[in-house]
C-alpha cells in the first residue's frame, strides 16, 4: 500500500518544482513560489523515508541534524556573501551526487550494465569536478586566493589531457565495468580537472562560471536519477541544468564573449596592453561640487558596479536616493546583467538596503534614456560603462553591451583611484569634458555626498 | 534500450525543454534568488543518498551516504531559507517591507 502512494509523492513533488520556477517570474507570486518548492521537496523526502529498503534511520537522522546545523547559518550570510555562498552550496550538491555515485559503483560493480555505468560515470565525473571547480570559485570570491587569472603557457593543453584522460577512463569503465581499480582513476582526475579549470578564469567572469556551475550540479542530479531509475531526480535534474545554461548564455551575451572563450580564453592576457598610454587629464570634483551639481538635476540614474558590493556601500547609497528622492528628483538605477560577481547579484543587494525594485531598471530599458538624464552616477562600475567597447575595434572589451551613460549631460564617477579596472583596460569615460572624478572609497564619498546634499538644500 | 531508459530520456528531454521556457520568463531582477531556489531543488540528490545511507549495504556506502545526506540537506535548508530571505527584501515603491 505504502509502495503505490510513493510514487504519488514523487509526481507531487516534481509539479511542485515546476510550479516554484514557474511562480518565480514576477516579484509577487515569487515568495509562495519557494513555499511549494520546500513543499514539494518534503513529499519528495517523505516518500524516500517510507521506502522498505531502509533498514535503519540512525545514519539519515544525524545527517538531517548536521545538514540543518550548517544549512541554517549558511542562509543567514549576508547580501555581499551571497556570490560564494552559491558556489559553496554547489560544491555541496555536486559532492553529494559524486558521492552517491561513487556508492553505487562499488555496491554494485561490476555487475552493472552498459547504460547504467555511462550515467553512473557521468554523475560522478560531472560531481567530482563541480565539487572542486565550486570550491575554486569560492575561494576566489572570497579572496582566499587570487582572483585574477593565472595562466601559464601549455595550460589549455595540460587541462584538455586531463579532461580527456578522464573520459577516457570513463568509457573504458563502460566498456570493461570489471575494471573496479580504474574507479578512483576517473574520480581523481575529475576532481583535478575541477580545480584546474577554474585557475584561469578571474573574478569578473565569475557570473558565468557560477552559472556553468549550477548547470552542471543539476546534470549531475539527472544522472543520478538514470542510475537509480528515478524520474523525479532526472526532472529536478533537468531543471537546474537548463536554468544554469540560460543564465550562463546571458552572461556570455552581456560581455560578448563565447562559452570557450570564457572557460579557455584568459581574459587577464591583456592586462598589459593598456599601460603604455599618455597621461591625460581628468575633471576631479569634490563631494561639495559634486552634490551641487545633484541638486541642480531633476533625472539621475546611478550604474552600480562590483566596487559599491565591496565597499559596502549600498546602505549609504539608499540614504542617497532617499535625500535625492524627497527634493524630487527622479531616480533609476541601471543595471547591467554582468554588474557583480553573480546573476542579478546587483538587485539582491540594493533590495536589500530598501530600495524600491521598479526602481531598478535592465539595461535595454534604461540605455535610451541616459539621453535625458542630468546625471549618471557611476558607483563602483567600471568596463561596463566604457565606451570603447561600441567603437575601439582593438578594445578587448569590443563589441559588449555597454551601459550609454557617456550620453548623460554630466557623468560622476566615484572611483577609489585612477588605476583599471579587472580587464586591465583604460576607461575612456574618465577624460570626457562632462565627466567628473570624486575619488574615494565608496561608501564615505556616498556619505559625504548625502550630507552636502542634506546641507545644501 | 530497456523500455525504463527509453521512458527516462524522454522526461529528461521534456523536462529540459519545459525548464527552458519557464526559466526565461524569469525576471533578471530575481536571478540571484532563481539560482539559490535551483540549486535548493537539485538537493533532491537527498533522494538518492537516502536510500544508500539507509539500505546499510557495506560500511563504505552507509558513509559516503550518510555524507551525501549531510550535504544534500545543508542545500535544501539553506536553499529554501536564503531564497526566501532574499524575496522578503524585495518591495516595491510607496511600501515599506514587512
Amino acid at each position: 500500500m505504502i509502495d503505490r502512494a510513493i510514487p504519488l509523492l514523487y509526481i507531487g513533488a516534481a509539479a511542485s518544482f515546476i510550479l516554484a520556477l514557474k511562480w518565480l517570474s514576477t516579484v509577487a507570486t515569487a515568495r509562495r513560489g519557494v513555499v511549494v518548492g520546500a513543499a514539494g521537496m518534503a513529499l519528495a523526502v517523505a516518500g524516500t523515508l517510507m521506502k522498505p529498503e531502509i533498514e535503519s534511520y540512525r545514519w539519515i537522522a544525524v545527517a538531517f541534524v548536521a545538514g540543518t546545523a550548517i544549512g541554517i547559518p549558511m542562509a543567514m550570510m549576508p547580501m555581499t556573501a551571497v556570490p560564494q555562498r552559491t558556489a559553496l552550496s554547489h560544491a555541496f550538491g555536486a559532492l553529494a551526487a559524486a558521492l552517491v555515485g561513487t556508492a553505487e559503483f562499488y555496491l554494485h560493480a561490476p555487475a552493472i550494465d552498459r547504460f547504467t555505468m555511462g550515467a553512473l560515470v557521468l554523475e560522478v565525473l560531472l560531481g567530482f569536478l563541480t565539487f572542486t571547480a565550486s570550491l575554486m570559485a569560492f575561494g576566489k570570491l572570497q579572496e582566499i586566493l587570487p582572483t585574477r587569472p593565472i595562466t601559464w603557457r601549455g595550460q589549455n593543453i595540460l587541462n584538455f589531457t586531463i579532461l580527456g584522460l578522464a573520459v577516457a577512463s570513463g568509457a573504458y569503465l563502460v566498456a570493461r565495468p570489471d575494471a573496479i581499480r580504474l574507479f578512483p582513476v576517473l574520480g581523481g582526475l575529475a576532481l583535478a580537472f575541477g580545480v584546474m579549470l577554474i585557475i584561469p578564469i578571474g573574478g569578473a567572469d565569475m557570473p558565468t562560471v557560477i552559472s556553468l556551475l549550477n548547470s552542471y550540479a543539476g546534470l549531475a542530479a539527472a544522472a543520478m536519477g538514470f542510475v537509480l531509475d528515478n524520474k523525479l531526480l532526472i526532472i529536478a535534474g533537468a531543471l537546474d541544468g537548463s536554468s544554469g545554461l540560460i543564465l550562463s548564455v546571458i552572461m556570455c551575451r552581456a560581455m560578448n564573449r563565447s562559452f570557450t572563450n570564457v572557460l579557455f580564453g584568459a581574459f587577464g592576457q591583456v592586462q598589459a596592453t593598456g599601460a603604455s598610454q599618455e597621461q591625460r587629464a581628468v575633471r576631479s570634483a569634490t563631494p561639495e561640487e559634486a552634490a551641487g551639481v545633484l541638486q541642480a538635476a531633476s533625472r539621475v540614474i546611478v550604474v552600480p558596479g562590483y566596487g559599491m558590493a565591496v565597499a559596502q556601500a549600498q546602505h549609504k547609497v539608499r540614504e542617497l536616493y532617499d535625500a535625492l528622492t524627497k527634493a524630487g528628483i527622479d531616480v533609476r538605477f541601471a543595471i547591467h546583467p554582468v554588474a557583480g560577481r553573480m546573476p542579478g547579484h546587483m538587485n539582491v543587494l540594493l533590495a536589500e538596503a530598501n530600495i524600491p525594485y521598479d526602481r531598478l531598471v535592465e539595461m535595454e530599458e534604461v540605455n535610451s534614456d541616459f539621453a535625458q538624464a542630468d546625471v549618471a552616477l557611476v558607483i563602483g562600475a567600471n568596463d561596463v560603462t566604457n565606451p570603447a567597447a561600441r567603437h575601439d575595434r582593438n578594445s578587448p572589451i569590443y563589441g559588449m553591451p555597454i551601459l550609454d551613460v557617456d550620453k548623460a549631460r554630466t557623468v560622476m564617477v566615484i572611483k577609489r583611484s585612477m588605476s583599471p579596472g579587472f580587464a586591465g583596460i583604460d576607461n575612456e569615460l574618465y577624460y570626457l569634458d562632462r565627466t567628473l572624478m570624486v575619488f574615494g572609497d565608496a561608501k564615505a564619498v556616498v556619505g559625504s555626498l548625502v550630507k552636502e546634499f542634506a546641507g545644501g538644500t | 534500450m530497456s523500455p525504463s531508459l527509453e521512458v527516462g530520456l524522454y522526461v529528461f528531454v521534456l523536462a529540459t525543454f519545459l525548464g527552458l521556457e519557464i526559466i526565461r520568463r524569469v525576471s533578471p531582477l530575481l536571478h540571484t534568488p532563481l539560482m539559490s531556489l535551483t540549486n535548493a531543488i537539485s538537493a533532491i540528490t537527498v533522494v538518492g543518498s537516502i536510500l544508500v545511507a539507509g539500505e546499510q549495504k557495506t560500511t563504505l556506502s552507509t558513509v559516503l551516504g550518510t555524507l551525501a545526506v549531510t550535504c544534500s540537506m545543508i542545500n535544501i535548508v539553506g536553499g529554501y531559507l536564503i531564497t526566501y530571505r532574499m524575496l522578503r527584501m524585495f518591495r516595491k515603491s510607496g511600501k515599506d517591507r514587512r
